[in-house]
């Protein structure tokens, strides 16, 4: 039990909620970046899964945006340690865009715009837990967070969700990416407080 | 949005705790352009779970730091050397 008793009412929202170890709740919605932020026009935008055979498969915008849309609403834990909660988002679930990809591969590396890398088990990306995201809050997903398009893999720490994400290489092979190979944990699980190599 | 990057001063203060000398006086050769400067001139991202810092003619990662509760991890990949001035032997 947690320590606001559940009969309590007109409690802030988010007050009470549990939180994954070292995180605490913030209601803005901070802009971290590595480097510049890529401007991607939509019509020059595409998306590509490369297989463990090089098979290749690509999306347009437009080809993205025909492809059933969901509307995911999910918390997101970063690891400079801010939560924000009932976060609203649009896009096109991985189990979409990888329901005629034929992979024995068992992780995946994401690639953006712009040159960031990040890995994670290919099976993190399914069964519901990933998207494509290209709208937040009801708007086009602003470039500062990412936009046109950007992974959104909310049970992993928001590292793991890519901005400007261009595609996904599928590997037999865990191959660590930009974070991952300067200290960060390799898989990234906020509930286990998964920061750093070692945790 | 205008990119929200900080001079290599930045630099300063985070690795002092791993260099006895002061890094942004340094010469840097970025290894993607060869472009030639002070540690001090190249671009540096803090708003990251690292400081990133970019050259300011091609804008490649130069040096990486992050800092973790019990270590400092440095990434020099995208610089070709170091020059560190010091006094005549
Ligand atoms: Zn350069």
């Amino acid at each position: 039990m947690g320590i606001v008793s559940p009969g309590f009412h007109g409690r802030r929202r988010g007050a009470g909620v549990k939180l994954p170890p070292g995180q605490y709740l913030t209601e803005d919605f901070p802009v971290l970046s590595a480097g510049p932020t890529p401007r991607i026009r939509p019509e020059d935008w595409e998306f590509t899964v490369t297989t463990e055979t090089g098979q290749e498969h690509r999306w347009s915008w437009r080809e993205l945006l025909d492809l059933p849309g969901e509307t995911p609403t999910v918390d997101i834990h970063c690891v400079t340690k801010w939560s924000k909660l009932g976060t609203s988002w649009e896009g096109v679930s991985l189990d979409t865009l990888l329901a005629d990809v034929d992979t024995a591969a068992d992780y995946a590396l994401v690639h953006s715009y712009g040159g960031y890398t990040t890995n994670l088990p290919l099976e993190d990306l399914l069964d519901g837990q990933a998207w494509i995201a290209y709208r937040f809050d009801g708007e086009d997903l602003a470039p500062e967070h990412g936009g046109p398009a950007r992974l959104l893999v909310p049970h992993l720490y928001f590292w793991k969700s890519a901005k400007w994400v261009r595609g996904i290489r599928l590997m037999d092979e865990d191959e660590p990416g930009f974070w991952e190979t300067a200290g960060y944990h390799d898989y990234g699980d906020p509930w286990r407080e998964q920061r750093y190599q070692g945790d | 949005m205008i990119d929200d990057y900080e001079d290599g001063n930045a630099l300063a203060g985070p690795l002092s705790e791993i260099f006895t000398f002061d890094v942004t006086t340094a010469d840097t050769r970025c290894a993607g352009c060869g472009r030639t400067g002070p540690v001090a001139g190249l671009r540096v991202y803090t708003h990251a779970p690292g400081l990133v810092a970019r050259c300011p003619g091609c804008e490649e990662v130069v040096l990486r730091v992050v800092r973790t509760p019990t270590a400092a991890w440095l990434d020099l990949r995208g610089s070709v050397a170091l020059r560190i001035p010091l006094a005549p032997a």
